[in-house]
């Protein structure tokens, strides 16, 4: 089994596109399970239609310690097993510690089992890695590959640095690898070139280019992924394209996270040259 | 033994101590730490600065202890009509429930809460999910069970991580109850370098809360509140005894045998005598300047301390009447004292002592070793500020850092209604120009012979290494030191929870306290600490290459 988190500056999309590529795998063959690691529970929507998921902490607050894997996941999509981790309202309590206690509670049910057979469990972890509690996917092992959901904007690439410096300290401790960018495309000046360059500095790959398209926004609205609401759409292929090129990744390192005037450079760059 | 090159104790000079107790250190720790042990000058003008209230370096095994205890444990804990209760899981509320031996009189109304533990016993859903709601039903609950005036909250270190708003919770729940005070101290373990801390968060919130809640006057002469002490083994007993000889009316204790209406009505009393400076020298400048109340310093802790200070208390109010009083109590008290100094001073002079303990008291009780013919030759404080070592006119100097500002400084004002100056601008100053200091402290330093080490907040290490050195007949600390010391041969004297005795405060308690020190210096116990195998082994060999 392959365990992978998808990280990304919050509102970059990360939660679509998981679901989008899952769809992609699940097309290939794929078993998969998609652990949302958000307290707004909405990483799991389009797989199951929009149906409400009861999360791993609400259920373990309501029905005590007696708890069945049952209780906590739902399957989706093409047979694919949905988790919604959950977490606190707003501005109350640890969202973080939250996350490590329905990780801990999946693995003690056995989610990860051989016999569950697996091919992919996918965490869909919210915003930056704030703190030890968001951080936990890529520790311990619970994640081995990471993807970095960007864009060509600057606080977007901003934060794919940030997470980088988060896996290069957890990567000397463990096994977790950067797998490459997924540039899910904002239109900017520009961004392919400068999300390929930006990769080779962080010594990884633009895995993907996501064009934007508003087929996206219109299978959301449906409650779909792209591939579930209208497979023949040239987006569907691109999340197809997505899901093939994680399944084949061969290439995974420890970043090297940039300084703050080398990010400003290069977005100088390449972001004037049109201008120029 | 190669001990032939060392110099023998007798030859060693301070400076050489401090050295050897630094020695052991990297570089880095023993700068730190050489700015935090001074050689005593005695005369204050020459005395080099001390450092204080600074982080302790980590790794070392320091003395002190942590915010939630000061707040917590040492100022609210002895007041027994409050609830007070532990936001947090269990442990906090557990290892602080009857701890410190500060003794209350339930009084006829028999409301004491002090044998209870109250907590929130916080649980992983609670911290995840918030423990607001949980704390709401625990103020609740607790004011169904017993009704009282009060209900107070404290925060442990993973409800300030969390962000619980405990202030919020309680506010509203004061509003709902009606007829209970509730307020909340954010008082995080975690917070400020020490115990410290706590103590200022505390003063706080006593005065925003609870000073100036009842305006009756209290019957009564020569009203006075007496701050800073906590009755400890029974200590505010024995002074409530001699202030009730004297013809004093305490208005209220800050906080030993405390109750909460004492603190609605301290406002009412014309002077605040303060014992322990550092935990409670807020709420006296607090309460000056909102009522004018003046504050002197007091001690308690030594029958010839005890004396000086209530002709302190008489020559404030001025009055002939009380000034005799207090001459015939003391004269009444003394011979007692005097006659129990005969016998047992013959048996203990000359001996030594070190105290390294709380803010106060390692000042306090020199006076009573002082008076047993003993020299106190290293002292220093747990949590004690540059003041408390040099006195408060070193306070204009003291530099506020990070850690001091991260605590709330209440700004006060005169309060428009209820500020009265106790005494007329001539009367304050005919005292002044007759010797009379208010709101004076000169610390510890002064009072110590030339020489002598004073450290701040020491450490296991520094404790073990300073009793090896210099052998005193008696060390002074806490529960923490207590058997590591023993250990070495040295018996060894709690003065936080004065192990299962007391009261050692006024003239009863001094000389309870003589007899004790009577009885553990002079005890044979410690020369018996070597197993006679040790010493005289029966049995000899060498190995047949030697």
């Amino acid at each position: 089994m392959r365990k992978v988190a998808i990280y990304g500056k919050g509102g970059i999309g990360k939660s679509t596109t998981t679901q989008n590529t899952v769809a992609g795998l699940v097309e290939l063959g794929r078993k998969v399970m998609v652990v949302g690691c958000d307290p707004k529970a909405d990483s799991t929507r389009l797989l199951l239609g929009g149906l409400a998921q009861k999360s791993v902490l609400d259920t373990l607050r309501e029905e005590g310690e007696d708890v069945e894997l049952d209780d906590i996941r739902k399957q989706g999509y093409g047979g694919t097993w949905c988790v919604e981790s959950g977490g606190p309202e707003p501005g109350v309590g640890c969202a973080g510690r939250g996350i490590i206690t329905s990780i801990n509670m999946l693995e003690s049910l056995g989610a990860y089992e051989e016999s569950e057979e697996l091919d992919y469990a996918f965490y869909d972890v919210l915003g930056d890695v704030v703190c030890g509690g968001f951080a936990m996917p890529i520790r311990d092992g619970k994640a081995q590959e990471i993807y970095i959901v960007v864009s060509g904007e600057m606080m977007a690439m901003y934060a794919a640095n940030n997470i980088s410096k988060g896996i290069m300290k957890f990567a000397q401790s463990g096994d977790v690898r950067l797998g490459g960018l997924i540039c899910n495309s904002r239109a900017v000046d520009n961004e392919q070139e400068m999300i390929e360059e930006f990769a080779k500095k962080l010594g990884t790959q633009m895995i993907y280019f996501v064009p934007r398209h508003n087929d996206v926004q219109r299978a959301e609205i449906n409650r779909k992924t792209v591939i579930e609401w209208k497979p023949e759409v040239t987006q569907a292929d691109a999340y197809r394209g997505l899901a093939r090129a994680i399944d084949e990744n061969k290439n995974f390192v420890v970043p090297t996270p940039l300084e703050i005037e080398e990010l400003e450079q290069l977005l100088m760059n390449y972001g004037l040259m049109e201008a120029a | 033994m190669a001990t032939t090159t060392k110099k023998k104790l007798v030859q060693w000079e301070p400076a050489d101590i401090k050295t050897e107790l630094l020695e052991k250190y990297p570089p880095k720790v023993a700068r730190k730490r050489a700015k935090q042990i001074m050689i005593n000058e005695a005369l204050q003008k020459e005395t080099p600065s001390l450092t204080a209230n600074v982080r302790t370096i980590p790794g070392i095994i320091t003395m002190r202890g942590c915010t939630y205890a000061g707040c917590k444990g040492v100022i609210m804990g002895p007041t027994r009509d409050i609830v007070n209760i532990t936001h947090g899981p269990i442990g906090c509320g557990f290892y602080s429930w009857l701890t410190r031996r500060n003794q209350t009189e339930a009084g006829p109304d028999g409301e004491n809460y002090m044998p209870y533990c109250f907590s929130t016993d916080m649980q992983e859903q609670d911290i995840i999910f918030g423990g607001e709601k949980k704390l709401a039903a625990a103020i609740q609950e607790a004011y169904d069970l017993y009704h009282p005036k009060s209900i107070a909250v404290f925060a442990t270190c993973p409800v300030g991580l969390i962000g619980d708003d405990i202030h919020t919770v309680t506010a509203n729940m004061k509003e709902k109850l009606g007829d209970c005070n509730v307020y909340a101290f954010s008082c995080e373990g975690y917070k400020g370098v020490s115990q410290s801390a706590g103590h200022h968060i505390a003063n706080n919130q006593v005065f925003r809360h609870i000073v100036g809640e009842n305006d009756t006057e209290k019957p009564g002469k020569y009203k006075i509140n007496l701050l800073g002490e906590y009755n400890i083994g029974g200590d505010g007993f024995e002074i409530d005894r001699i202030f009730k000889k004297c013809g004093i009316t305490c208005i209220s204790t800050f906080s030993g045998n405390s109750t909460y209406d004492q603190f609605a009505s301290a406002h009412t009393a014309d002077l605040n005598a303060v014992m322990c400076h550092r935990s409670i020298n807020y709420v006296a400048d607090m309460m000056e300047t909102r009522y004018g109340i003046p504050w002197i310093k007091v001690n308690f802790i030594g029958a010839r301390s005890t004396a000086r200070s209530l002709r302190k208390i008489a020559e404030y109010f001025g009055e002939q009447e009380l000034i005799d009083q207090v001459e015939e109590v003391i004269t009444e008290e003394m011979p007692e004292v005097e006659a129990a100094l005969a016998v047992i001073t013959p048996r203990t002079e000359g001996k030594t002592a070190m105290m390294f303990v709380g803010g106060s008291r390692a000042h306090h009780y020199q006076d009573l070793f002082a008076e047993l013919g003993m020299k106190t030759i290293s002292a220093g404080y747990e949590f004690a500020h540059q003041d408390d070592y040099e006195g408060r006119q070193v306070l204009p100097n003291i530099k506020l850092d990070a850690d001091s500002r991260n605590i709330e400084e209440i700004e006060v004002e005169p309060d428009e209604t209820r500020f009265k100056p106790r005494k007329s601008d001539k009367e304050m100053k005919a005292l002044e120009k007759a010797g009379y200091r208010f709101k004076e402290y000169d610390g510890l330093a002064p009072d110590m012979d030339k020489g002598t080490l004073i450290i701040d907040d020491l450490n296991q290490y520094e404790a073990e290494k300073l009793v090896e050195l210099m052998k005193p007949d008696i060390f002074c600390a806490g529960i923490k030191e207590k058997y590591s010391i023993q250990k070495l041969g040295v018996p060894m004297k709690q003065l936080h929870s004065y192990d299962s005795g007391g009261p050692y405060a006024g003239f009863q308690g001094a000389i309870n306290f003589y007899r004790e020190i009577d009885r553990l210096v002079n005890s044979r116990v410690w020369g018996y600490m070597k197993a006679p195998w040790q010493e005289n082994p029966q049995l000899s060999a060498s190995y047949n290459w030697e």
